[in-house]
Order: C-alpha cells, then structure tokens, then sequence
C-alpha cells in the first residue's frame, strides 16, 4: 500500500513525478532553439533583443496593413505587427529592428497622421545592441555567482553535521529543479501562448532560487537540529520526523505564498502579471522540491540508492555514523 | 509585565506611532520635514517617491563614446554626472533620478516628461566643448567644423595618429581640418557679467593646472580667433584679445540671454566624456496610475486574505501576528519615505514578497509554540521555546534571500535595469523589518499575552489557541 507520509521511501514516485513535469518544458526550450529565429529557448523581448518596440494607440480603426505600409515607407521590410487587447481600443504592438531615436520619432508621427494616436498610450523602447549582450552576459554571471554563493552558506552553516557538503549538493539540486520548472513551463507558454521574456523573468528567477533556498533551509533546519537530539533514531527515520515537523509550516506559508501571489495575479498591474506566474509556479515548486526532493536526495546519498530501492542496510550502520 | 517586556512595549508603540506619522498623508511642518537632512533639499517632502513606471516620463540611458572606445575614469563619470544632473536641475524637472550605471552608461529618468526631444537637448546640450584655433580668420556661428579631438582623440596639435601614423591634412583638403588646443574640462567657471561699458559679456576663469598652457597659447595665438565648438559646431569665435591665463572674458555683441546661455554651455556643457544617447524610453503616465491603483487593490486584498487565513489557522496569535504585520508595513513604508527608496512595480512586488516572508517568520514561531504546548510546557515557557528553535531556520532563511538580494542589487545596476534594482532593495530591507518585527514585536506580544493572561487563556485553550 503506498503510503504518502513516507516521503524518503516512496522517493522514487516523487523524482518520476518531478521529472513528468521537467521533461515537457525541456522539450518546449529545445523546440523554440530550433523553431524561433533568435535560437533561443525562450521568446525575447526587446530588452535582450537590439531593436524597437512601438505601442500605438489610435483613436480611430486603422488595419495591419496601414500599419505596415507606414513601416516600408522607413525602409523596415519585416515588422512584428500584433493586435493588442480588445479590438475596439486600437492598440497595436510592433517590433522592429533597431531605429535610430530620431527615425523612431519620425515613423510615430507618420503613424498620426494615418489616425490620430492617443499620445498617454503611446509608447517607443528601443534597445542597442551593446544593452542586449550585458544583460545576457550580466543574467548568467548573477545565476552563478548566487549559486555558488547558497552553496558556501549552506556549507558552512550546517559545518557541523556529517558530509555538510552533500546538504549543500542537494539544495543546489533543488534549486536547479525549480528553476527548470519555472523556465520550462515558460517555455512552454513561450511556445503555445507568444510570451515574451525580459529582465523581470530574470528577476524572477532570482527569486524563486532566494525562495527555493529558504524552504530547503528551514527543512534541512530541523533535521540538523534533530540529529543531535535523537542521536539513537536511524537517518532515514529522523530525516522522514523532520519533514513532518515542518510539513505544517511548508504548507501553510505555501498557501500565504500563493494567496499574496495570486492577488497579484488577478488584481495587479498587467505589466508584472507574468512575472507574478512565473513566480507562483516557482513557489510553487520551491515549496515541493524542499520536502520531495532535496532531502530525499540527501538520503539516497547517504544510503548511496538513488530510488529507493535497495535491500534496507540495517539502520544501525548509519545511525552511528 | 517585568520591566523588560514594559521597555520593549514602549519602543514598539513608539516606532508604530512614528512611522504610521510619517506615513499617513497628512501635511507636515517644515521643520519636520528638514529632519531629513541626508536627503536633498529639494525632495524633502516626506513623500513615498514614485518610480517612472508609476508616474510616466522618460527615459535616456546615455553611454560614453570616447574616440577609440577608450575606458572613461570613474572621476569623468562622476563629474559628467554631476553636469547632467546640474542640467537637468536647470530644465526644472520634478525629482529627476541621474545615477551612474555600470562603467560608461549614466542614467537619467524625468518624471512627468513626454517631450522626447527634451532628451535630445539635454544631449546636445551637455556635448562636447572644443576650443579651437581658426587661425586670423574667424568662423561663422553655426559652422559644422572638423577637429583633431573629434577626428583623432588628440589635443595641442597632434602630428601622429593614435596608430603612430602621421596626419596627412591633405586627405581633407577642402574641408580644413582645424586644431583642438583645449577641451572644456580646462574651465573652472563662467559666469555672465557686464563690462565696464556696460556690455553683456560671460567671464570664465581657468583651473590652476592648465593656467600656464592657456597663458602660452594665448601668448602665442595674439589677435588669433579661438573658436568655441560644441560637438563640431561653432557656437561663439572671439578673438584673442590679451594674454590671459588665470581668468578672462568673452565680449561679442551678445543680448543678455545670449551671455547668459553661453555661459550655462562653458560650465555644463564642459563634460569630461563625450556621451551619446543609446536608449530611450517614453512610459505612459495612464498606464502607470492604473499599475498604482490595481496593485494597491491587489495589495489590500492580499493583506486581508493572509489576516484572516492567520487568525483562522492560529487564533490568538494569528490576531497578534495582524498587529505584527501592520506594525511591519508602516516601518517599511515609514523606511522608503526616509531613505528614500523610489518605489517602482516590481518594486511593489518586491515589498509584497517581503511580507510574505514577515508571515512565514510568525508562522514557524506559531508552529513551534503549538509543538512545545503540545509537548506539555507551560504557556509562558512554550513562547520561549517557540522563538528559541525558530530562530535558526528565520535567520538562515532570511540570509540566504539577503545573498540573492545583494547579487540581484549588482546585477541591476551593472546593465542600468533599475526595476531589477527596485526589487532588490524593497525585498531586502522588507526582510531586515520583518526580523525585527517578528523576533522583537511578536515575542514582546506573546510574553505580554501569554503571561499576563495565561489563566484565562488555559481556561479557553481550544477557542483561544486551538491546541
């Protein structure tokens, strides 16, 4: 009979589980490096991407082809011309490639005189080249430089335990599982649903790495300080003691979590409604990782049995480590 | 009450009342006002500073462009900064925000503005300064002119490219290439004035280290025109009149405003690094004040949910832990007023997480409090406990945020993402507030509680705590 509450034994359904999930968003990051032209897997928005963004505004219905005609007038041959919201507002999103600020207020004025342009409403980003690559540059060094940052700190703060180490690998593992979520499952609304990331999607996924580490503390937590108080019982069964202890707080501050981030969802800006997805589903997944993941993990190193399924060592073998 | 827990009381009540002063919007008195002393004289309203993305405005990330893509110093920055901020103090733009990004880019963010060609004067307005040698035959105000600084880098008649290779001027011919014999960063000063005639002229003086170059080069250049050229154009060419070298003036036919502009060019517009425009970004102000009115909906939706889920889940202590969180955002707002911190949306965002981490501060003492009671410790030993244990897992939990918070600070600041910035700063001082607020106002709360009413709370234990 399968058991829910034994969570280090059963760990083999929750990495299978882990991995159903992982897996599809793999998949859509490696079918958008093959599908999109930017060979990425994510679409980009115009803060990695050297180019133009106008949102215009009309008074008036204009048509796609307006739009674009004004557009090849500049010499811009292949513009991104999307409808945006609801078709009685009139407003539209085109990207370009890069335009020098001048040109750029030149076409916006060509654009008026197609319809007249609601000026609060109208906005133009444009992004050099020499931006776009920082950013990138600047993402990947910030990711590493926390990551290896969390793994020093872990280390030494649980120094005192056996293998402080392996705590820190697995943590990181962790991590590496929600950050694989959150990006796979925007991958694949990138793929299905045109999203677009930019440098919230960055911030995003720094956070959910901080909230990713708390959880797996605060489990890792109460197994450090059970260990010394129970130094008869065997790992797995302090291990399995420590996760239901903080079973209760995990879930409940889970659920505060979640409805902070979906009042955001439903009632905030629209401009950080996707950063707020991202971020659910990576709370999300830091929440379930900490208790499914990391410290299974933790276990199947110690007993040196990824899935659990070894003949069970006497416990006394590792309870005396 | 011990006169411990009666102290701690009074500093919370105190610090609530405080902050919900500097909060709240009512008008404040000047001299109140002027406690802010760190912050500059003309923000000091004790207002929460509303990010461009909340108000709408403009946006211009300006990098330097240096001849040969050379490294500026961090002084060149620094005092081009400062020049801009000058100019931009000088176009009277409310709480503009001119911040050095990385190592070459400045940014500057103007509230309220729309007109993008503001940006482009701004621009053009802090360019290049040359002043350049025209020879006995003065240049017409106007002219688009070449130069050996503008071409090459090089100032004081170069004779060598930066290559080694020597300038050949004939590779011009017909279009003369004239020479740089200073930039503007040799001027210290220039102020407009009348002479003893009672004509407009603009009066400058030299810094001390270039005084005895400008006291050759006049020598030798007697009754010479010396051109001042801002980005290759010609904006004044007097003629040298004296050999000068601490101070001068400039005489010409000028109207007062023209001495005036002039000399507003010599002292801004003198900037130690050519700058170009390599972004910029128009936010609308009606897409912003719909961001500001949905998200403090969201806001209060959020806090109303997370009180009632509390007090449902933990009763008594959820109903101390909704004083804990009011007496927690009031600080924090009271902080992003008196630091100042601009609040953007993600910004918001970043406070909003902030609060969640308060709760789940409040959430591991409640659940270890609950344990301990269940374990059989009395009441007031069980408030100990619970803050006791909880202690490691809050604060290695909030360290480790506070190590993503500081990498996302960098971050943000190296590639001039101030939303990125924005967050950052809102999360982490959020998390220093709610461990102070969860390790000092609760505890003072619980012992409060839990000591002084402990009989009547044992009386109705499954109401009261629901253990």
């Amino acid at each position: 009979m399968f058991n829910l509450f034994r969570i280090v034994e059963n760990r083999r359904y929750y990495f299978i589980l882990s991995l159903l999930v992982i897996l599809p968003g793999v998949l859509a990051m490696i079918y958008n490096v093959i599908t999109l032209p930017t060979h990425t897997p994510w679409r980009l928005s115009v803060d990695f991407l050297p180019g133009n963004r106008f949102e215009v505004k009309f008074t008036q219905p204009v048509s796609e082809d307006q739009i674009r005609s004004v557009f090849q007038s500049f010499g811009i041959t292949n513009p991104a011309i999307t409808r945006l919201g609801d078709p009685a507002e009139n407003i539209w999103q085109v990207r370009t490639v890069f335009i020098e600020g001048e040109r750029a207020q030149e076409i916006r004025d060509a654009l008026a005189k197609v319809a007249p342009l609601d000026a609060n409403s109208t906005q133009i980003q444009s992004v050099s080249p020499a931006v776009a690559s920082q950013v990138t540059q600047a993402a990947i060094i910030a990711v590493v430089v926390a990551t290896v940052a969390i793994l020093l700190f872990i280390w030494w703060s649980f120094r005192k335990a056996d293998h402080a180490f392996r705590y820190s690998i697995c943590a990181i593992a962790a991590l590496i599982h929600d950050i694989l979520i959150a990006a796979g499952i925007t991958a694949i609304f990138s793929a299905l649903f045109n999203w677009e990331i930019d440098a919230l999607f960055l911030t995003a996924m720094l956070t959910v790495l901080g909230f990713s580490i708390q959880d797996t503390i605060v489990v890792y937590d109460r197994i450090r300080e059970n260990l010394t108080r129970r130094r008869g019982e065997s790992f797995e069964s302090i291990v399995t003691r420590s996760l239901l202890e903080t079973l209760n707080r995990s879930l409940t501050t889970s659920l505060i979590n979640i409805i902070v981030l979906t009042a955001l969802l439903l009632f905030g800006g629209a401009s950080i409604k996707q950063f707020v997805a991202v971020l659910l589903i990576g709370m999300i997944s830091g929440t379930y990782s900490s208790i499914f993941v990391a410290v299974p993990l933790v276990v199947a190193w110690f007993e040196r049995d990824l899935w659990g399924t070894k003949q069970r060592v006497p416990q006394a073998a590792i309870a005396g480590k | 009450m011990r006169q411990n827990t009666f102290i701690r009381l009074l500093i919370t009540l105190l610090l609530l009342v405080v902050s919900a002063y500097i909060v709240l919007p009512t008008p404040k008195p000047d001299f109140v006002k002027n406690l802010v002393f760190w912050q500059e004289v003309r923000g000091r309203d004790l207002q929460i500073k509303q990010g461009l993305d909340l108000k709408g405005g403009l946006q211009v990330l300006l990098a330097s462009n240096l001849p040969g893509g050379a490294q500026p110093t961090p002084e060149q920055m620094e005092s081009a900064r400062r020049i801009i901020e000058d100019r931009v103090n000088g176009l009277g733009v409310a709480e503009p925000i001119i911040q050095q990004q990385g190592e070459d880019r400045i940014l500057v963010e103007l509230p309220g503005v729309t007109d993008r060609n503001l940006a482009i004067d701004l621009i053009k307005q802090t360019g290049q300064l040359e002043f350049v040698d025209a020879g006995f035959n003065p240049l017409p105000e106007g002219t688009l002119i070449s130069t050996t600084y503008s071409l090459y880098g090089g100032l004081l008649f170069p004779n060598t490219l930066p290559t080694g290779k020597p300038i050949d001027e004939s590779l011009h011919a017909g279009n003369q290439v004239y020479k740089t014999a200073f930039t503007g960063d040799i001027l210290e000063s220039a102020t407009p004035g009348l002479d003893s005639l009672g004509r407009n002229v603009v009066n400058f003086t030299i810094k001390p280290q270039f005084q005895e170059d400008f006291r050759r080069y006049t020598g030798e250049k007697l009754n010479q025109a010396m051109c001042i050229v801002l980005d290759q154009r010609v904006i004044s060419c007097p003629t040298i009149r004296a050999v000068l070298s601490a101070d001068g003036s400039i005489s010409g036919n000028f109207t007062r405003d023209g001495a005036n502009n002039l000399a507003l060019v010599l002292s801004y517009g003198s900037l130690p690094v050519p700058l170009t425009i390599e972004t910029t970004r128009d936010i609308g102000a009606t897409l912003g004040a719909d961001s500001i009115r949905r998200s403090l909906v969201a806001g209060a939706i959020a806090l109303i949910g997370m009180i009632v889920f509390m007090i449902t889940r933990y009763r008594l202590p959820g109903v101390l832990s909704a004083f804990t969180l009011v007496f927690f955002m009031l600080v924090s707002l009271a902080l992003f007023v008196l630091i100042p911190v601009t609040l953007t949306l993600p910004g918001i965002a970043g406070f909003l997480l902030s609060v969640a981490t308060a709760v789940d501060a409040n959430v591991l003492i409640f659940e270890r409090f609950r344990e301990e009671l269940r374990g059989g410790r009395t009441m007031r030993a069980a408030v100990e406990a619970a803050f006791q244990r909880a202690w490691p897992s809050i604060r290695d939990s909030n360290i480790s945020t506070l190590i993503t918070c500081a990498i996302l600070f960098v971050f943000g600041n190296t590639f001039g993402a101030s939303a990125v910035r924005g967050f950052a700063i809102t999360l982490s001082l959020g998390i220093i507030v709610s461990l102070f607020s969860s390790m000092f106002v609760t505890r003072t709360l619980m012992r409060i509680t839990f000591s002084e009413q402990a009989e009547t709370i044992e009386a109705r234990r499954a109401v009261l705590l629901g253990v």
